[in-house]
């Protein structure tokens, strides 16, 4: 078997990963003695069978790390790391993933992946080019064939899949979000609670659905009975950012797998490595060879081939509107292929006098700088109401200031490199934008460290509408905050812009609550609250921020045909 | 693979696959399983307050199993109480996500798929069932069921609604409150994940009453229910007879809803009691005599298959029982011909052995009804074509019996029989045959077998059932809602109808100062 196995060093848990000062392993608090028992264990030769054998020796690491328990505050012991190389044991394959198998790429090409924390090379991956998804597309067609073993399961079966992928993703919980933080550079903290929690449950969620989304019955006028079925919409070419890597994934592939349909994913450049460890999972699971296929390259390459594909049925797409633009085009101009979208965001985030400053304060501050600012529903519009307007900002600073900036795999940072050099470029460009254009800068503004991408937590005050920053997506740890002055000037500034992602207001008081959340034009309104996330709520983008929703049961809509069955019978009774 | 928990002595079972285990099982050792035997309140267990306990009998040699404490209306009071409290605003179960509902009742689906071995036999030595049948079908019903419903606990959607006027309206689809719910005999495990399954993941707490014939898998999954980790006085359970802990039920004051699954007699005294008392919400399941159309068009051999299943399985105790057997007159002959044949073929005996095709009728009083009724045929001049009698020297078994020229006005073709018992029945017309399947005070379920799309169709609409099968029998599934029309029941059980019986409706409106669509 052809496994592009990277393996550097000698066992887990020991030693440094990334430049960056402090430990790289904290004291485990579970249980550090059996650090060196999962060390020896899991450091088996390259030789055994794959993938069983890999997953064992990845079980046998995790297995003392998992943590008991449903809210388990403490983290379990980082499972990368190998000596002085500082470089991860990636003990799986790197190769593009087509019909259950690992394949190099066609033209043999790979590119590095980069970890933003060092600049450096973690490794080389194969990189997949229009010719990879030209297979990849044969294999998924195949496997949706009528007869096929993925067209005949039952629904409930699809379920099961589904929820097995959840436990074994919940098995390697601890690396996978080791893998997260180091290709992408967030917290590992925030990868393990948040970003794999989420994940966990997006698919269990999405599980339950395979067998309950229901066609109807239909009171069709005349001697007919008519139904609709709700079919599967065939190859679903699915597009994935870099920014929640592994929750981006599981977004994407619980829809689409609960309803039944065949994929073909294209995972950022960025950030491949999690998804292709997921892509071992998912054969581990047991769905069929074909169904989920998984091509890791560039955008104007295999993107381009997914979106302008004409046996692609399908394009869902989450990135930048100007990428979004592009593939909505690209759908138009081959197959007309559904199109979902969810795109960029300016969101406001609404302040009111009488809202409770500290809760305020504290959300509009989580609201930004989350996952290093890389957030499309970041509030990066922060409208707060004049007579609190100064106290806001005072306190907004002071936070932004304690923010602590650093190594990922620091159990104490909040905040890590942003994703790679162009965006770290971009951000700083945009700061000397807005200082440049007139905004106060109140702290931050700089690189945050000499190597790696880390930028200081910066916030800008008395920022005007037309300003870049306030109409631009700077997808930085960037704040802007703005003053308003009364709830229908505050509407309407809000909504002068082309997205339409979020919003949110905080107030104390119902009737602006309501009113407010009634008039914003986004896809989501938080009212006394930011960045709440649940796979049951919707989520997407009215104007530029995209098409359709995710999530929640309006997110099966995107990816069934509805089937209109109509037959003559001889006569009606009700 | 069986822990020595729950009671677990030295039961040797292990390390083979499937269905051989049951040649391992001894009976002593059996009992050994069944612990614990007490009433199960507030995840803790007790014995029963009047000091009373109840024999367990195995219908297959009619000796005792065991005994278990006898839950009475002492003891759901304190059931209701602890239920009460676990449904308090503020409580854990009140206050757990929805999405957490479900990861409880998938837990509990898994420790069933682990115990899927003690839960089978147990149903076996307890009810009289197959354990082949019991293993496969009744465990993974109870497996999918749970799962099922699982997966509905975030999904159960309330609605805003645009309302006329400057005001904003949604509704919550809240949990009733605390749900009575009474299980019968023939399907122990799948009727009681039947209850609590959708209950559960609508958020109540409930109070179970298993029936007296087979109360011990219910009380073992009280432990399961625990170890999944469900908050204490969720769900309570409560072994005991209908007049005493069944009657307290459906008159408590402080229960909100009732669901029973049983006879159509007793059926009657639950919403009469529920009437009485405080108007409590009642679902019921209840008894059925539910047709089977053959027309000579369809496909003979699976017909008949379908038609024999239809009827015997579980020895007929199964209340969608296809027990009028409606067949067209030109293949009528040859379809009589084909079902002695099939139920010539049985074997009957100790339904934890392997071969057996037939365990025993429930209960003595089963058993003797069933003969009783059988007489009756005969006496009325149907043809008795085989069967007709007991059989063995000890256990409750009666032979598998088929019934010809059967005409719509004997006892065997109006009343429930609900033992292996066969009527068949002869017709010439398509408007003759719905009349005449319609003619019953019962709407449990139906069957219609034909190739023809247009009579297919007819019939769907026709048959006054809540389910129709065509070119089918039994075929049910957690995904779909189950339930009686006329005096089968009232309401649905499974499916997302099943959910709707166990949710409060709650609109709440609230003014806004302008409106905007």
């Amino acid at each position: 078997m052809a496994v592009n196995t990277l393996r550097k060093g000698k066992g887990h848990g020991e030693g440094r990963l990334s430049a960056e000062s402090g430990p790289l392993f904290q004291e485990h608090p579970v249980g550090s003695p059996v650090r060196g028992a999962a060390a020896r264990q899991s450091s088996r030769g390259p030789g055994h069978s794959f993938p069983r054998g890999r997953a064992q020796a990845l079980g046998a690491s995790l297995s003392v790390q998992r943590v008991p328990g449903e809210h388990q505050p403490k983290l379990p012991l980082i499972p990368l790391g190998s000596g002085s190389k500082a470089q991860p044991c990636l003990a799986f394959s790197l190769q593009i993933f087509i019909n259950n198998e690992w394949h190099d790429a066609v033209s043999k090409k790979t590119f590095p992946t980069i970890n933003p924390a060092t600049g450096e090379v973690i490794c080389q991956v194969a990189e997949g080019d229009k010719a990879d998804v030209d297979k990849a597309v044969q294999a998924a067609k195949a496997a949706f064939q009528l007869g096929s073993p993925w067209r005949r399961m039952d629904a409930s079966h699809r379920g099961k899949l589904l929820n097995r992928l959840a436990d074994l993703i919940e098995r390697d919980r601890a690396y996978l979000a080791a893998l997260e933080t180091l290709d992408n550079g967030k917290p590992y903290a925030i990868s393990y609670l948040v970003d794999l929690d989420m994940v966990v449950k997006c698919l269990r969620y999405f599980a339950g659905w395979s067998d309950k989304f229901h066609g109807k019955t239909i009171p069709l006028d005349g001697d007919f009975f008519c139904y609709t079925r709700h079919e599967p919409v065939g190859v679903c070419g699915q597009i994935i950012p870099w920014n929640f890597p592994l929750l981006m994934q599981a977004w994407k592939l619980g829809p689409a797998l609960a309803t039944g349909n065949v994929v073909v994913m294209k995972v950022a450049e960025q950030t491949p490595l999690s998804a292709l460890y997921v892509a071992n999972l998912i054969k581990e699971a047991g769905f069929p060879p074909g169904v989920v296929n998984i091509i890791p390259g560039y955008g104007p390459t295999a993107g381009a081939a997914i979106s302008s594909h004409m046996d692609i049925d399908k394009v869902a797409f989450t990135g930048s509107t100007e990428v979004g633009h592009l593939i909505q085009k690209a759908a138009a101009e081959s197959n007309l292929k559904r199109v979902t979208l969810e795109l960029g965001g300016k969101s406001p985030n609404i302040i009111m006098s009488d809202a409770d400053m500290d809760w305020a304060v504290d959300q509009a501050h989580f609201a930004l700088f989350f996952n290093q600012g890389q957030c499309c529903c970041a509030g990066s519009r922060t409208y707060v109401q004049e007579d609190v307007y100064n106290e806001f900002v005072e306190r907004s600073v002071e936070k932004a200031k304690a923010r602590v900036v650093g190594n990922p795999f620091d159990f104490k940072t909040e905040q890590g490199p942003q994703v790679d050099e162009e965006q770290f470029k971009k951000i700083l460009g945009y700061i000397s934008t807005g200082q440049r254009e007139g905004a106060k800068l109140l702290c931050g503004g700089n690189p945050a460290a000499d190597r790696g991408y880390f930028i200081q937590p910066t916030v800008f005050g008395d920022v005007q509408d037309s300003m870049t920053i306030a109409r631009e997506e700077i997808f930085g740890p960037v704040m802007q905050i703005l003053k308003f002055k009364t709830i229908e000037e505050v509407i309407e500034r809000a909504n002068d812009s082309k997205y339409g992602l979020a919003a949110a207001v905080f107030t104390k008081d119902l009737d602006k609550a309501n009113f407010v959340s009634q008039s914003l034009r986004a896809g989501t309104v938080w009212i006394n609250c930011y960045d709440v996330f649940g796979a049951q709520a919707p989520f997407g983008g009215y104007k530029a921020s995209g098409n359709g929703r995710e999530l929640g049961e309006y997110g099966l809509e995107a990816y069934v045909e509805v089937k209109n069955v109509t037959i003559k019978i001889p006569q009606k009774n009700s | 693979l069986l822990n020595p928990r729950a009671g677990f002595t030295s039961v040797r079972l292990c390390n083979r696959k499937g269905l051989q285990y049951n040649s391992y099982i001894c009976v002593t050792n059996i009992v050994a399983l069944f612990r614990p035997l007490q009433i199960f309140i507030n995840n803790e267990w007790h014995d029963s307050i009047s000091g009373k306990k109840f024999p367990v009998f195995n219908p297959a040699t009619e000796e005792k199993i065991c005994e278990v404490e006898e839950g009475d209306k002492a003891d759901v009071d304190e059931a209701v109480k602890a239920a009460r409290k676990a449904f308090e605003l503020g409580s854990t179960w009140r206050t757990m996500d929805a999405s957490e509902r479900g990861r409880l009742l998938n837990k509990l689906a898994d420790l069933v798929e682990r115990d899927r071995l003690i839960l089978a036999t147990m149903e076996t030595v307890d009810g009289g069932k197959l354990f082949s049948t019991a293993y496969l079908m009744d465990l993974g019903a109870c497996i999918k069921t749970l799962r099922y419903c699982a997966g509905w606990a975030d999904k159960i959607h309330g609605r805003t609604v645009p309302m006329d006027g400057n005001f904003f309206t949604f509704t919550r689809h809240e949990p009733i409150g605390v749900c009575g719910q009474i299980i019968p005999w023939n399907f122990p495990l799948v009727m009681l994940i039947w209850k609590i399954a959708p209950a559960l993941c609508c958020g109540n707490t409930v109070v179970v009453k298993p029936a007296e014939q087979t109360p011990l898998s219910a009380l073992y999954m009280g432990s399961l229910i625990k170890e999944a980790g469900f908050p204490p006085g969720v769900v309570n359970i409560v072994p005991g007879f209908g007049p005493t802990a069944g009657a307290a039920i459906s008159h408590h004051m402080d229960i909100d809803k009732v669901a029973f699954t049983g006879s159509t007699e007793v059926g009657k005294l639950i919403k009469e009691a529920a009437g009485k008392s405080n108007l409590k919400r009642v679902t019921l399941e209840l008894g059925g005599k539910s047709p089977n159309i053959i027309f000579a068009d369809a496909d003979l051999d699976a017909a008949v298959e379908f038609a024999h299943i239809g009827l015997f399985y579980h020895q007929g105790q199964c209340c969608i029982a296809g027990s009028r057997i409606f067949v067209e007159e030109p293949i009528y002959d040859e379809f009589v011909r084909r079902s002695i044949e099939r139920a010539k073929k049985y074997t009957l005996g100790d339904p934890l052995k392997p071969g057996v095709q037939q365990g025993p009728q429930i209960d003595k009083e089963q058993f003797k009804k069933i003969l009783e009724l059988i007489e009756s045929g005969k006496k009325e001049g149907a043809k008795l074509e085989c069967g007709g009698g007991p059989w063995g020297d000890k256990g409750y078994f009666i032979q598998p019996t088929v019934f010809s020229n059967v005409t719509d006005d004997m006892r065997i073709a109006k009343e429930e029989i609900f033992g292996p018992v066969q009527q068949i029945m002869k017709f010439k017309t398509v408007d003759e045959v719905i009349k005449r399947a319609n003619n019953t005070t019962y709407g449990l379920a139906a069957a219609v077998f034909t190739k023809d799309i247009d009579k297919a169709l007819t019939f769907a609409a026709a048959l006054q059932a809540g389910t129709v099968w065509v070119n089918c029998y039994s075929a049910l599934s957690a995904q779909c809602p189950f339930g009686g029309f006329k005096m089968s029941g009232n309401g649905r059980e499974m499916g997302e109808y099943g959910l709707h019986e166990y949710t409060e409706v709650k609109t709440v409106t609230i003014k806004i100062p302008q409106k905007n669509s």
